[in-house]
């Protein structure tokens, strides 16, 4: 039957993300020059959207005053010191939820509890507590990073496949061989998978931080800007803060890269 | 260094798993121990080696572990249970390193154990570079490492392809050859059970109990897969696990 052969109907493919490069970069590209042209054309009002060149000469102008360093040297050094302490203590606490079940039953209801509460709600508490300057932003910031660490760490403790635990038991490796040497490396995928989260999240509570009261810092600058309706300083604002978001994520594909390496 | 099991019986919660279980195992011997599934063959080995506690019955070490030993009891998994984020080397070490014997003595102890492996050459490899076969080979290189009593081989070749499951078998045969170990080893399989056991323990169905004891006389180096004798004897193993096993066929029907 040869004049009935026909090619076999191609049904697979698709569902499986590859990666493309400079996709992302092309999407971003094609958003600019629209709002370039909308606003140019006069299809966009200034009033809605300020135009994408302006907002590039404000950063340039930001930078060369000096300006920018000025607002982004504070906001670094709070975020960093914030997450340093609310990831290093999430994640201690979060191991021994891991380990401990009375510490797992005396500490999940309570990280529950703290997990929902709008952080910034407890600003005034903190400045209360830790005084109006840097004290009560770093721990808004520890304290936010803090919870969702707590969770994504006692998670990947769980997560530790529980055959390599035994197998250490039945070599006779001390207790702290097998915390060190086989449940820490194997939580290490959950715990920097969550870092991402809590990062994302310092971020958010230090620019609210700083728009409550700050003299310098990313936050104050964008919260001045919007006072004025001067968009141009909003937008420039917020390109720092994406820039700031992607630096990091970046930073810890980094990180997971190199410490990660014996995954595939 | 011998063991013996004096009247062991095992539970979980309301299921009796393991029903007086008595055994001798000789050093220098291997006892293989095979079953139908769910008989409490893992279980068994499990109490052997200390990871869990019989509900009653005794488990004896009777005489001192051989001088260097570091770990009497060893285990072999049958998924290898190696860390994957450690180098061939590094999880050999990893048994090592608690013992506090050097580094010197530490390589010269994992360059041994990995030449009589045949990994002298993979020793930097991670696990996922490794083929099943050479990754049980890893997992047995370290059990070799901490110098054991007693190995306890929980189905080891059962992940892997037929083919590399007789290289392995060979590797197992040629170590023990070398150097008498005491084992215990758990499989399903017959002719593995008739190829490395100097006496075989026919378990029952759940509870598991010994059903049936039987020795073999003929060198490990002398068995071969078509050897006439053996074939006689793993008919008779299959005769009496088809009973046991279409039992427990049925058994769980009814469920
Ligand atoms: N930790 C446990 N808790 C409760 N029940 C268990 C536990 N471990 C095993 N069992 C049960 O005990 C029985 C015997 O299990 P075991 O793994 O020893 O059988 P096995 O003979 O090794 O089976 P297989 O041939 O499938 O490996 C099974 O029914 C199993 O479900
Ligand atoms: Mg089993």
């Amino acid at each position: 039957m040869s004049d009935d052969a026909r090619n076999v109907p191609y049904r697979g493919g698709g569902f499986s993300p590859v990666a493309k490069r400079g996709a992302g970069f092309v999407v971003f590209l094609v958003l600019l020059a629209l709002a370039e042209w909308g606003t140019r054309s006069g299809w966009i009002n200034n009033l809605t959207l300020p135009r994408p060149s302006d907002v590039g000469a404000t950063l340039v102008e930001l930078w060369q005053s000096g300006l920018m360093w000025t607002h982004i040297a504070p906001s670094l050094t709070r975020l960093v010191v914030g997450s340093v302490m609310g990831i290093s203590a999430g994640i201690s606490v979060g191991v021994m939820i891991g380990l401990f079940s009375y510490v797992r039953a005396g500490l999940i209801p309570l990280v529950a509890a703290i997990f929902p509460i709008p952080k910034i709600a407890l600003l005034p508490l903190f400045v209360i507590w830790f005084g109006i300057d840097e004290g009560s932003k770093y721990a808004l910031i520890a304290l936010g990073t803090f919870t969702p660490t707590i969770v994504a760490t006692y998670g990947a403790v769980d997560n530790v496949d529980r055959t390599l635990v035994r197998m250490g038991q039945s070599f006779g490796l001390s207790w702290s061989s097998i915390v060190r040497k086989i449940i820490l490396p194997g939580a290490l995928p959950g715990i920097l998978s969550g870092l991402r989260v809590s990062v994302a999240i310092g971020i958010i509570l230090l620019v609210a931080a700083e728009m409550l009261g700050a003299e310098y810092g990313i936050g104050a600058y964008i919260l001045q800007a919007g006072s004025l309706y001067d968009l141009e300083r909003l937008f420039a604002g917020v390109l720092i803060l994406s820039v700031l978001g992607v630096v990091t994520s970046w930073a810890i594909g980094q990180l997971e890269k190199r410490l990660l390496n014996w995954r595939n | 260094m011998n063991l013996t099991l004096n009247h062991v019986s095992h539970r979980y919660s309301d299921m009796q798993v393991l029903d007086d279980i008595s055994l001798h195992i000789p050093a220098g011997e291997i006892l293989c121990v095979i079953g139908p599934s769910g008989c409490g063959k893992s279980t068994l080995l499990r109490l052997i080696g200390g990871l869990e506690q019989p509900t009653s019955g005794e488990i004896l070490q009777i005489g001192e572990p051989p001088e260097g030993c570091l770990n009497p009891l060893t285990f072999v998994f049958q998924d290898f249970a190696l860390l994957p984020w450690r180098t061939v080397r590094a999880n050999v070490s990893l048994v090592l390193e608690d013992h506090r014997l050097g580094r010197a003595e530490n390589n010269r102890i994992i360059d041994d154990v990995l030449a009589r492996t045949r990994l002298s050459d993979f020793g930097d490899a991670l696990p996922r570079q490794l083929s099943g076969g050479m990754k049980q080979r890893v997992a047995i290189a370290r059990a070799l490492a901490v110098k054991p009593a007693v190995m306890l081989l929980d189905e080891p070749l059962s992940a892997l392809d037929a083919q590399t499951r007789e290289l392995l078998m060979e590797d197992l045969v040629d170590l023990w050859e070398r150097q008498k170990f005491t084992g215990v080893y758990v499989t399903h399989n017959l002719a593995e059970a008739v190829r490395l056991g100097h006496r075989i323990a026919v378990l029952s169905r759940r509870p598991g109990r010994v059903r049936e004891l039987i020795d073999i006389d003929i060198p490990l180096k002398d068995r071969h897969m078509t050897h006439p004798e053996l074939e006689v004897l793993q008919t008779r193993l299959w005769d009496l696990m088809r009973e046991e096993a279409t039992a427990a066929d049925r058994e769980l029907q009814h469920v």
